[in-house]
């Protein structure tokens, strides 16, 4: 079964570089191409793709479009990028990649997908979810918490209520039980998180 | 039919009965035979040994028995039915008016209780089926347990060392003992939690080829201990705080 795959770049010579790269593949097949991110969510919804490759440099909401859609988002790099914009997506695509390098990491983006979706208990955490999880049974308090990842206090509560709601899990040293369980945290964590007053 | 026949004959759930108690209303009263409430409300069990009473009461009422072990029959009846309804609110009236000589004493035996005997039991029986459990799940599941145990002990401590003195003092009269007490909503909810969410983790996440008769007995243990430590909190929540208070030496 191929993977399809939207390309989203700017620069023409790149992203026909990559579509041709890309032709022949066995486990890819490029099913459409844009040059901008505007009209994104029409383009997905047309072409049902499995995986997005986008630039980066499009500043595009790669969470947003991930809660709305269920596909793969790799990032598409040619020159530096600031690692904080790297962060969201799953999977990186250096412009040195050769057709083999894409083939493997798309179709990895896309089997954690699944295996993400059929996952236990049927309450998956979201990517966004487990940031914030390690976070607080690393005992971060929630202002650190909305500072690191760059979000406002009342998006950190509302990860957590989430958080509680899909694990059943109220207490953070419970949390932090969770996240060592879930290889989220090493276990250092753990003492520091009881109150022993 | 009076009220408490009609509680008395037919089975209804506890918040039935809580519904139609009027708040000065008992289920039990000082004419139930001590085998009647045991048999409708089994978990009184582990409630008699904090009173000094063994089992083996034959037909005795509350009244009978409680005078025979020189305990006050409105305080007994006070702590088994908050004990037994968790719905049940006390009366006001009924809690400032009732002999509570015995409430410390009762609360410190329950601290015994559970640390030197439901809390060691549990951990033994963690560290019993520790050893079918890969080895990093075991790890955390011994420390946890174990940071747990002395959370609870330093709350406990804490009661017996700051709180407790004070109370017996205004108990027995002594005006000049100035108390500030608030209520312990936060830590018993935040201990029972923690109880809890182990629980939930044990039972939901635990890998799956790990557990056989011995994991449920430990989960079976820690569901009965969060319920008897959830009915500690309540008589601390409904009959101490109200009490102390009502004493008006509440500094607030």
């Amino acid at each position: 079964m191929k993977y399809s795959v939207l390309i989203v770049e700017p620069s023409d010579i790149i992203a026909f570089g990559i579509t041709a790269l890309l032709h022949s593949s066995p486990v890819l097949k490029v099913v459409a191409r844009k040059n901008g991110s505007e009209a994104l969510d029409v383009a997905i919804k047309t072409h049902q793709p499995h995986a997005l490759i986008i630039s980066p440099l499009l500043q595009v909401d790669v969470s947003q479009i991930k809660a709305q859609h269920s596909l793969a988002v790799a990032a598409l790099v040619h020159c530096y990028v600031e690692p904080r914009l790297l962060k969201p997506f799953d999977a990186v695509i250096d412009i040195h990649a050769s057709a083999q390098n894409i083939e493997n990491s798309i179709k990895a983006a896309c089997e954690n997908l699944n295996e993400g979706q059929s996952h236990n208990v049927g309450y998956e955490l979201t990517r966004r979810e487990i940031a914030v999880l390690v976070l607080v049974a690393q005992g971060l308090r929630n202002k650190e918490i909305a500072d690191r990842l760059n979000v406002s206090e009342h998006t950190v509560m509302t990860h957590r209520k989430n958080i509680m709601q899909k694990t059943g899990i109220k207490s953070v040293a419970g949390l932090t039980v969770y996240a060592m369980l879930n290889n989220l945290i090493d276990e250092d964590s753990l003492d520091s998180v009881f109150h022993n007053t | 039919m009076s009220v408490e026949l009609l509680i008395r004959n037919f089975a209804l759930c506890d918040i039935a009965k809580a519904l139609l108690l009027n708040m000065t209303h008992y289920i039990y009263n000082c004419e139930s035979r001590m085998a009647d409430i045991i048999t409708s409300h089994v978990e009184l069990i582990e409630m008699m040994p904090r009173f000094g009473i063994a089992l083996g009461f034959g037909d005795m009422t509350v009244s009978q028995l409680c005078k025979k072990k020189n305990i006050d029959v409105n305080f007994f009846l006070l702590i088994c039915n908050v004990y037994s309804f968790s719905d049940f609110i006390p009366d006001a009236n009924v809690v400032n008016n009732t002999d509570m000589t015995m409430l410390v004493p009762y609360l410190k035996a329950s601290h015994h209780y559970y640390l030197q005997k439901r809390l060691p039991h549990i951990q033994n029986h963690l560290h019993h089926i520790a050893g079918k459990l890969p080895p990093k799940v075991a790890s955390v599941f011994l420390r946890f347990f174990e940071l747990y145990k002395n959370e609870v002990e330093a709350h406990f401590i804490n009661e017996e060392k700051n709180l407790f003195p004070l109370i017996q003092r205004l108990i027995s009269g002594d005006n000049d003992a100035g108390i500030h007490i608030n209520s312990f909503n936060d830590v018993h909810q935040d201990i029972e939690d923690k109880l809890q969410d182990i629980t939930q983790i044990i039972f939901k996440y635990l890998p799956e080829n790990a557990t056989d008769d011995d994991t449920t007995d430990v989960v079976t243990d820690l569901l009965l201990l969060a319920r008897d430590l959830h009915k500690h909190s309540l008589i601390e929540e409904k009959i101490l705080v109200p009490f102390v208070r009502h004493l008006g030496k509440d500094i607030n």
